[in-house]
Formats: structure tokens, sequence, C-alpha cells
């Protein structure tokens, strides 16, 4: 089973009006980076220059933020769930 | 006690996001364009990281670089003297022309010009010249700050035509929406931690909202909001409407300027949550000057964070570039924003001002909860009392000096968190009605002891 990435209305215009992907892999960074593949476009707004998040965006896997969950490095599994949303809001 | 009352390139513009349906079908916007609609007009939006241009909208993110929108004031706009501003009404409106509409504003309109406080014996308490004390804990509506960010954000989703309006909130912002859309006749959805004061909850649910206890953090509703605005395409104050709502903390920093007599004061110590208000109070100073209204630098601007949950105060210590963010372990829930928007703009105005920030504890905070009661005869939830406790820290640092006219921006009402002072309070004495049991307490109150056990 691919994990599951939903994406903000913003960002899902770069992936062909998906607002829902999947990809595959041992890490999120890796799955990230499936996905990149499949979109190009999406690529430059889910990764920064150096390979980080992008710093605009906010990552949950499976609901947790994952700057508290080893960020990219994080280990994923079938079926894990990950959520894109923009950075800026709240307050 | 004194009351009253950049041009950047052009880029493409673009439609908002289009909600979806509940079967996740894109639908029909909610949104009418405001030129149909008649009366007031948002103003368009500018990328504050790339400079892309948009159409007056409910987005808050650039769809270039996903940056934040501001609204983008015509620079040749005709602007009223002093004179003019203070011959309007007591409202916040009456600093219209930095406000992002054009047109005349049709609901929240009694909004704004809360007391300035002369506050000498806390300016004694923190050797400085003079202190006041900007009372929001007595706005209209809702007794806090965030009724001048609603007013503005309830006008915006109105022109645009939505039907539908809410927030995030650690309760402060629930109160103020779900008063001003009760007033608009607006359905209101109101998102908030599932452990929020019962002041605050209590404060929302008697206008008839929509509220919904999640659990988690404040962070987590948050999320949960940004995805709720982009579903279902409903005004959210603090996610689609947040470029228009931001403007509105503007006018604490014009209020103070035009109490002062049309002068600045040397510092203002305001309390961070996202970040939002003390990177306003920096705009509103600042638009101020050009406009030619006040003279003189800029306040110091100051932070104040509960060590709890200071992302902000934090970066601003470590002179860092990124925010790195908490979990919320703190009383002070309505500043407990571990992911805080504005961070990095709040931590640029704390630095460009020459201003720095202070964290302090649960305890302090607290005790500054008592200090300003004591002081001035104002009582304010736990966000004033992390204000008045920074201040002191900074006080004691050095940051706030002697020859210094300080100004704290109290941001709400104490009797929201009253939770929050019980225990270190106490009960008051209870006698028979009798004056030979009162005597006893006051002979005691007269060694200094004090009325409560």
């Amino acid at each position: 089973m691919p994990i599951t990435i939903t994406l903000p209305n913003v960002l899902a215009r770069l992936a062909d009006g998906h607002r829902t992907v999947e990809g595959a892999g041992d890490t999120l960074g890796d799955v990230v980076a499936d996905v990149s593949i499949q979109f190009p476009s999406l690529r430059s707004r889910l990764v920064d220059d150096a390979g980080n998040p992008y710093p605009f965006v906010t990552y949950y896997l499976n609901d947790e933020d994952i700057r508290f969950a080893g960020g990219f490095g994080a280990t994923v599994r079938d079926g894990d769930e990950v959520i894109v949303v923009p950075a800026v809001a709240g307050g | 006690m004194t009351t009253i009352a950049p041009p950047l390139p052009a880029g493409p513009a673009a439609p908002p996001d289009r909600p979806l349906a509940l079967d996740g079908q894109a639908t029909a916007t909610h949104a009418v364009p405001p030129s149909a609609r008649g009366g007031i007009d948002p103003l368009p939006l500018i990328c504050r990281r790339c400079g892309a241009r948009f159409d007056p909208a409910p987005i808050a993110i650039c769809e270039e670089c996903l940056g934040p929108l501001d609204p983008l004031y015509d620079r040749l706009r005709p602007l009223p003297d002093r004179a003019t501003i203070a011959a309007r009404p007591a409202s916040l409106w009456r600093y219209r022309e930095w406000l992002p509409f054009a047109g005349t504003p049709t609901l929240s309109l009694d909004t704004g010009c809360t007391p300035l406080v002369d506050a000498p014996a806390l300016a004694r308490t923190l050797g400085v010249a003079r202190a006041w004390v900007k009372n929001d804990s007595v706005s209209h509506p809702t007794l806090s700050f965030k009724d001048r960010v609603v007013a503005a954000a309830i006008n915006a989703a109105v022109a645009f035509g939505l039907d539908t309006f809410g927030c995030a909130s650690t309760g402060n912002l629930a109160n103020a929406v779900a008063a001003q859309s009760a007033r608009a006749g607006l359905p209101a959805w109101i998102f908030i931690p599932h452990d929020l004061e019962l002041g605050k909850v209590v404060g929302t649910l008697v206008y008839g909202a929509h509220v919904v206890r999640v659990q988690g953090t404040y962070d987590d509703v948050n999320r949960l909001c940004a995805q709720v605005a982009d579903r279902f395409g409903w005004g959210i104050a603090n996610v689609n409407l947040r470029s228009y709502y931001g403007e509105g903390s503007k006018t604490v920093a014009f209020e103070i300027a035009e109490q002062l007599g049309w002068r600045l004061p040397t510092a203002v110590v305001a309390p961070m949550a996202g970040g939002s208000l003390v990177s306003k109070l920096r705009k509103g100073f600042a638009e101020f000057q050009v406009a030619g209204l006040v003279d003189g630098p800029l306040p110091r601007l100051y932070g104040a964070q509960a060590a709890g949950c200071a992302p902000i105060a934090r970066l601003v210590e470590s002179h860092g570039d990124r925010i790195i963010p908490e979990l919320p372990r703190t009383i002070a829930r309505s500043i407990a924003i571990g992911n805080p928007a504005d961070g990095l703009t709040a931590a640029g105005a704390l630095r460009e001002t020459g201003g720095w920030a202070a964290a302090v504890s649960d305890e302090a905070l607290v005790r500054g909860i008592r200090l300003l009661g004591e002081s001035t005869g104002i009582f304010t939830e736990t966000a004033g009392g992390v204000t008045v406790a920074a201040a002191l820290d900074l006080a004691r640092a050095g940051h706030l000096r002697p020859e210094d006219e300080v100004v704290l921006c109290i941001t709400g009402n104490g009797l929201k968190t009253v939770e929050a002072v019980t225990t270190a309070l106490g009960d008051a004495p209870i006698i028979a009605p009798r004056l030979r049991d009162l005597e006893p307490l006051v002979r005691a109150a007269a060694r200094g002891e004090s009325p409560t056990h």
C-alpha cells in the first residue's frame, strides 16, 4: 500500500489538480522525492534547495508535525498518511 | 487616566482557490466579486516574499511561492490629517485609510478606541519615566484585542460574499468571531483546543456559534482549519482572510500615537502568540511616520511569551533564522502557539527596532496579573500577566531604561481566565453580619496581613 499525501488547493494545481497523491519509499523524504518525480512542478514547493522541507509548508505524518518526528528522515510504513498545509496560517 | 478615543513589481493576478464539495469535487466558489456587491471593496494583495500580485480574494498564500500576502495600498491615496482623524467617531475605522478596504465598512463599526491608562505606580515598579497600559481588556464587544482583527476580517468576508465565517482560536478570537458573526447574521464555525478555559468556551457558545473542540493543541486546530478553508470555502478569519484580518492589529499602534498626543512612546511591550501583533505594531507606527502624523524614532518593540511556549523569544535570543516549533506547556493558553506563522516577521520587528524578547514562567505571569491589578485596577488574563512579567524582566535586565516612556499592551480580560489566579488569590473570609467578626479582620489588615486565606 502506498503512502498518501494530501495537498492544499494551492499545491493541487501543481499536481494536475489532484488533492491527494501517492508515493513510495522507506522515509518521508523518499516518498516526497517519488511524488516530485510524478509531478515535477511540485518539487520546488515541497523541497528547498538543500533538500529540506520547503519552509512555507508544514508536513504532518499521521497527524504529527514532522519537525517533532524526524523530518524527512522519518520512517514511513504502508498506509501512512501525510498532510501538507501552508505554513502561514493562524495566530 | 487618558482616554479618547511601497511600490513592488507586478506579478500575475490569479483567482482564489476553488473550494471542494463534500465529495471532493470542485464547486463554484462562494466568493462574489466585491465590485458586483457594492459597499466595501477589499484591496488587492501582494506577496511579501516574491512580490506577485493578486486580485482581491479570500486567499492569504501566494500561489507562486506560498509566502504570505499583504494588502496592497495605493501610495497616492489621500490621507487625513490629525484634526480630520480626531473629529471622526471613536472607533478603529477612524484610521480607515490604513485599513485594507476601499469604500465604507458596514459591520463592527464600534470596535476600537480602548483606553490608554496612565500607570504611575507601574512605572515606579519598572523604574521608567512613564508607563501606560493600552487596555484592550475592555475592548468592544468581547474584551480582547481580537475584536479589532475580526472587525477587519468580517467586513472582508461579507464583501467577498462568503456565507460562513470561522476561525482557529485559543479563545479570544473565538469570542470575537462568534459575537461579530452573530451581530452580522453570519453562521460561524469556531475551532478551539479541547481543553480551553471555561470562560472562553462559554463566551463563544453564548452567541450561537458552532463550536468544535479539537483534541490536541492550538497548532493541531490550526492545521485542521487550513484544511477546512480549502474544503468548504468558508471565510476563516486567520486562514484565508488572514491578509485582511491582520491589518486590524495596526490600530493599536495608531491609537497609542493619537492618545499620546500624536507622538510615539520609546518602548512598547506586547504579548506574542502567532507573532502578528508586534509585526503589525511596527507596521502601524511606521505608517504614521510616513504619513507625517508623528515624528521621532520608532518605539523599541519588546515581545513577551510564556516560557512554556516561547518559540519566538528563543529565536530572538539565539539570533536564529528559523522557528523551531514547540509543544506548549503553559497556562497562558491564549498565546500558546508552538508554530507561530508570523514568528520570523515578529523577530525581525523586535530586532529592527532595537527591542528584545522575554519568556516568563507561569508563576511569574500570575504575579504579573496581580501586580497589574493592584497597581492599575486592570484585571487581565494570562497573556497580560505574561506582558507585565516580561516587562519586569526586561527592566531588570536593563532593556527598559529610566528615561523610557513605555506602553504595555494588555490584550485580554482576566474574567476569561479566572482559573489562572484562583489558587494564588485564595478565598475571601466569610463572617457573620456582626462587627465583632469584622474587627479582627480590620486589625489584621492594619498589620499588613492579607484579608484572604
